[in-house]
């Protein structure tokens, strides 16, 4: 009897988790698209200043933090989605 | 300078190892070897070919023209990608529930399987790709004019089109070859996705491979090259944010709309979880294929003579360095890049085209009863041939009408808004269970207009459609409607103005349309189980309880998905059922099932119309559309583990009552045998009885002496074979029989049986030996016997004026062997399948027959004993029985 509550409290924060990754994987695409756009309110001056190799190092840096971001998330969420259907009949119940 | 001979001769041997490897992955697929074809890496690499020529040879020519725009091509897709969770995620998992074949099917299933959705997503597809096939024409006659010019050639028109057409055959050839080369038309097609995997690998090392030699060999090192960069014409990148927003957003529609990228994300995909690989993979790729566009772009810039094509730096800039290697590498990466994408878009084209076109006409030609005659998957193959060729003849025409003269990025640019108009509708039908067909109808065909008017059509040039004057004034003189100033709005870039307008008036019809409109109820249906796919992805179908039956549904099948997959599916669902034999009770779920799995071979709408045809119930009640709506929903799950119980003991039930029929149908049998079987023994011994006394009482004389002493011994064998048989089968009964394991072939057992038969019958037998020549380990005898068995009763029962057996084998790798006898009589009645391997069991006229009725009960049990199984097939035309051999009688093939 002194087991059941804190396994179940161990379970709620797990699944608790899970609903925030897949929040995250859901918000992912919007900030991406954000920052996407972000050159375009960029301060222009005239002149010799470089702006296309630093628009350059600025879109793929954006780029490869995406990519890393993707990777990790996609490894949570999968995870996530061979268990899911054990935990949807929980989830139901509950 | 490398020979253009040469270079021909590479590109064919490069070509030759695309089919090689093709090949072989069809070859490790036939063997059930899938796992690695399957694999995560291979998924990804699939889905490359969203970078094509133009993003090979285009996207330099684009960076040096209009500087870091061209990222916006590759960033769009990126956010789609690493959003899969939310879009991707929803849509491969609708493909797979739905058994969806293409984007066209997809819209077509989502809005009530309308066949008119349908045909225009094809038309506009089919239009709208149309100038991307062009597009890779010109780049690989261009690469190939280059090198001819190099070895002094200098190419005109005549000769550039020539080059096209043979590359457009070439392609049609291996499209045709790998693309339609199974008949089960809904077959993922392993062997062109991993000849693309490879073209991937090809055009993204090619790609580096220039680009690290652009950058360390010839601009010397990065720091070098940024300094490069900042000195160059395209040093100041002001971003125009029309086009900057637009592009990003069109590429992103792109991804998921282009017909070529549905065929590889969705159709093609295996495992749900290889698009979480996918997700940070395909942008790593894309990442990688853009790095070294700039660098390339600004160097060639630099090193290039005054006017030469951006277009081609990739190709000329390492060639102008006397970089050969470089050169030649670049040059099959460019051509991997085309033929890549020319061959998986042909193959989603011609889908669509001989799903939702052809295949309905063909229907609705042959009116009443198509179902049932003529073989559908003929059609369908046949349809998808010409289809490939037809589209090739079109992508060739456009590069011939346009001149081939247009920049590449243009070119691809129509082609991304053409297939966007898609878009809305698609994403609607996602989340929106109220749009609906004529809001979906309506937006597309305003997208399509719209775009033909502002892009497809000025795209072939002023004057060359649409008349000069037509640009300045718009036609009848109506100045709102100029092509590139909709509405009078003068001054935006033809781009942003052809995507903003048509995508917005799109949407804007679709959400009116949708909102004034009201569906039919098939259209709530599908809408429901489309938004919901989560909460219940399996579904009921749309069909009251119909009178369909199920022989009749199994012969449709058949032609439509092959006659392994139906009677497979069949007997499954007959076993799911708790009945035996291969026909099911025709229930609304089974029919729901088998429309989905014909969906997979010829698009949802025509799988519809065909069943439809069959079932004739294909009005939807209200009351069905209330208990498959989500309304219901929670009364379904109440009553879900009453329904499960109650189901469990219908089956049950559903066993019992067909024991207990046939346990009465025995008996009765019984009955009749036993005065069957008195009878039998007497006859003979009756006869027996009065010659022998005639013979005893002497007086005869010896002619008739010996007729009659026959007569004793002909009659005492029969005897004896009655009794033997009904020894035999004692002993099979109790299991009491011992096996004499022998090795040979199938073809020698069954000539064995043929001649066992003899030629004395009329009996006509077809069979086709390449197929027979399996080994086997078993006891050949009784195998054998059984052969002969049901090959002697062909002969006495079949009552067609020439009587003829097939005899088909199935070997394949994954299944047991199975040896069909079809024969092209009446058949049996389905009352009488239950019982014919009964003993004793006759049908109809027992005297012509001249055994006891035991010959298939004993086949039966010998097969039993062998670990295999005789069954009665069903829906052949004539009677049909199916042998399956057991799975240790086959050696391994090697």
């Amino acid at each position: 009897m002194a087991l059941r509550p804190r396994r179940s409290e161990f379970l709620e924060r797990r699944s608790y988790r899970q609903r925030r990754m897949r929040d995250a994987g859901r918000i992912l695409p919007v900030f991406a698209l954000v920052f996407c756009l972000l050159p375009l309110i960029w301060p222009r001056q005239g002149g010799a200043d470089g702006l296309t190799s630093t628009g350059l190092m600025y879109l793929f840096g954006l780029w490869i933090v995406l990519i890393v971001l993707a990777a990790a998330l996609s490894r949570v969420l999968r995870d996530d989605e061979t268990r899911t259907n054990g935990d949807a009949d929980k989830d139901r119940l509950r | 300078m490398i020979s253009f001979n040469l270079l021909v001769v590479i590109a064919l041997a490069y070509v030759a190892f695309l089919f090689l490897v093709a090949f072989a992955a069809e070859r490790r697929a036939a063997q059930g070897r899938q796992a690695w074809l399957r694999s995560p890496l291979i998924y990804t690499l699939s889905l490359s070919i969203y970078c094509t020529a133009w993003t090979f040879y285009g996207a330099v020519g684009y960076a040096a023209r209009s500087g870091l725009e061209y990222l916006t091509i590759y960033l769009g897709p990126t956010i789609v990608m690493v959003g899969w969770w939310w879009l991707l995620r929803k849509l491969v998992r609708i493909g797979r529930a739905q058994r969806i074949t293409s984007i066209a099917d997809l819209i077509s299933s989502r809005f009530g399987k309308s066949t008119l959705l349908g045909v225009i997503v094809t038309l506009l597809a089919v239009v709208g790709t149309t100038p991307y096939i062009a597009l890779q024409l010109q780049s690989v006659t261009l690469s190939v004019a280059v090198f001819a010019e190099g070895s002094g050639t200098r190419w005109g028109q005549a000769d550039l089109a020539r080059a096209a057409l043979w590359v457009a055959a070439g392609l049609a050839v291996f499209t045709v070859i790998f693309g339609t080369r199974t008949l089960d038309a809904n077959e993922r097609h392993h062997g062109v996705v991993m000849a693309i995997a490879v073209e991937a690998v090809v055009k993204l090392c090619a790609l580096l491979a220039v680009g690290i030699y652009v950058v360390w060999g010839l601009a010397g090192g990065i720091g070098a090259t940024l300094e490069r960069i900042d000195a160059s014409t395209v040093a100041l990148w002001t971003p125009a944010p029309g086009r900057w927003v637009g592009l990003i957003l069109v590429s992103a529609a792109a991804l998921i709309t282009l017909p070529r990228m549905f065929q590889v994300m969705v159709v093609e995909n295996d495992d749900e979880r290889n698009l979480g690989t996918a997700s940070w993979a395909f942008p790593l790729y894309l990442l990688a294929m853009s790095l070294f566009v700039v660098p390339i772009a600004v160097v060639g810039l630099d090193l290039m003579p005054e006017g030469s094509n951006p277009d081609l730096f990739v190709l000329t800039l390492p060639l102008a360095q006397g970089r050969q290697d470089v050169a030649v590498l670049a040059f099959l990466g460019g051509f991997s890049s085309a033929t890549s994408m020319v061959i998986v878009a042909t193959i989603a084209l011609a889908t669509m085209v001989s799903n939702h076109i052809v295949v309905p006409l063909w229907l609705s030609a042959r009116q009443q009863g198509a179902t049932m005659t003529g073989d559908v998957r003929y059609v369908v193959l046949v349809a998808r041939r010409l289809s490939i060729a037809g589209i090739l003849a079109l992508g060739y025409v456009y590069y011939r009408l346009s001149g081939g003269s247009a920049a590449l990025a243009a070119i691809g640019l129509i082609a991304f808004v053409g297939v966007a108009q898609v878009l809305p509708s698609l994403v609607a039908g996602l989340y929106w269970r109220g749009a609906n067909r004529i809001g979906a109808a309506a937006g597309i065909l305003t997208g399509l207009v719209i775009w033909l008017w502002t892009m497809f059509l000025p795209s072939f040039g002023e004057g060359a459609v649409i008349p000069a004057h037509v640009f300045a004034e718009g036609p009848f003189g109506l100045a709102w409607l100029r092509p590139h100033a909709l509405f009078g709005i003068d001054g935006i870039d033809p781009l942003v103005h052809a995507l903003y307008w048509s995508l917005l008036l799109n949407t804007l019809v679709l959400t009116i349309g949708s909102i004034l409109t009201f569906p039919t109820p098939l259209e709530r249906l599908q809408g429901a189980q489309f938004v919901n796919v989560f909460e219940h992805s399996a579904d009921k179908a749309a069909w009251t309880r119909s009178d369909a039956r199920a022989e009749d549904l199994l012969m449709m099948a058949q032609r439509i998905i092959g006659a392994t997959e139906a009677q497979e599916l069949f007997r499954s669902e007959a076993a799911r059922q708790g009945k035996g034999g291969y026909l099911p009770d025709v229930t609304v779920d089974f029919i729901g099932r088998l429309e989905r799995q014909l969906a997979g071979s010829v698009g949802a709408a025509t799988a519809h119309a065909m069943v439809g045809q069959l079932t004739e119930g294909a009005s939807v009640s209200v009351e069905d559309l209330i208990a498959v709506a989500d309304e219901a929903a929670q009364i379904m799950e109440y009553s879900l583990k009453l329904e499960q119980k109650s189901a469990e003991q219908e089956r049950t039930a559903t066993a019992l009552r067909e024991a207990n029929e046939k346990l009465t149908a025995i008996s009765i049998q019984k009955d009749a045998f036993l005065s069957q079987i008195s009878h039998e023994l007497r006859t003979p011994m009756t006869s027996i009885r009065s010659f022998s006394e005639i013979l005893r009482d002497g007086e005869v004389d010896p002619e008739a002496r010996g007729r009659f002493a026959t007569i004793i011994h002909d009659e005492a064998n029969r005897l004896t074979r009655l009794l033997d048989d009904l020894l035999d089968l004692s002993v099979l009964e109790h299991g009491q029989v011992t096996l004499n394991r022998e090795r040979g072939t199938l073809e020698a057992v069954l000539d064995r049986a043929e001649a066992a038969v003899g030629p004395a019958v009329k009996l006509v037998i077809r069979r086709r030996r390449s197929a027979e020549q399996v080994p086997l380990e078993t006891d050949l005898d009784r195998l054998a016997q059984v052969f002969i068995n049901i090959i002697a009763n062909a002969a006495k029962y079949c009552r067609a004026e020439q009587p003829e057996l097939r005899i088909v084998v199935n070997s394949r790798a994954d299944r047991p062997v199975t040896v069909d006898f079809i024969d092209n009589g009446d058949g049996i009645e389905a009352d009488s399948q239950k019982i014919i391997f009964e003993k004793f069991a006759r049908l109809g006229d027992t005297r012509k027959a001249g055994g006891a009725g035991l010959g298939l009960a004993i086949s039966r049990q010998v097969m039993e004993a062998l670990g295999g199984a005789i069954t009665y097939l069903p829906g052949q035309g004539g009677a049909a029985f199916r042998v399956v051999l057991p799975e240790a009688a086959r050696l391994a093939a090697e």
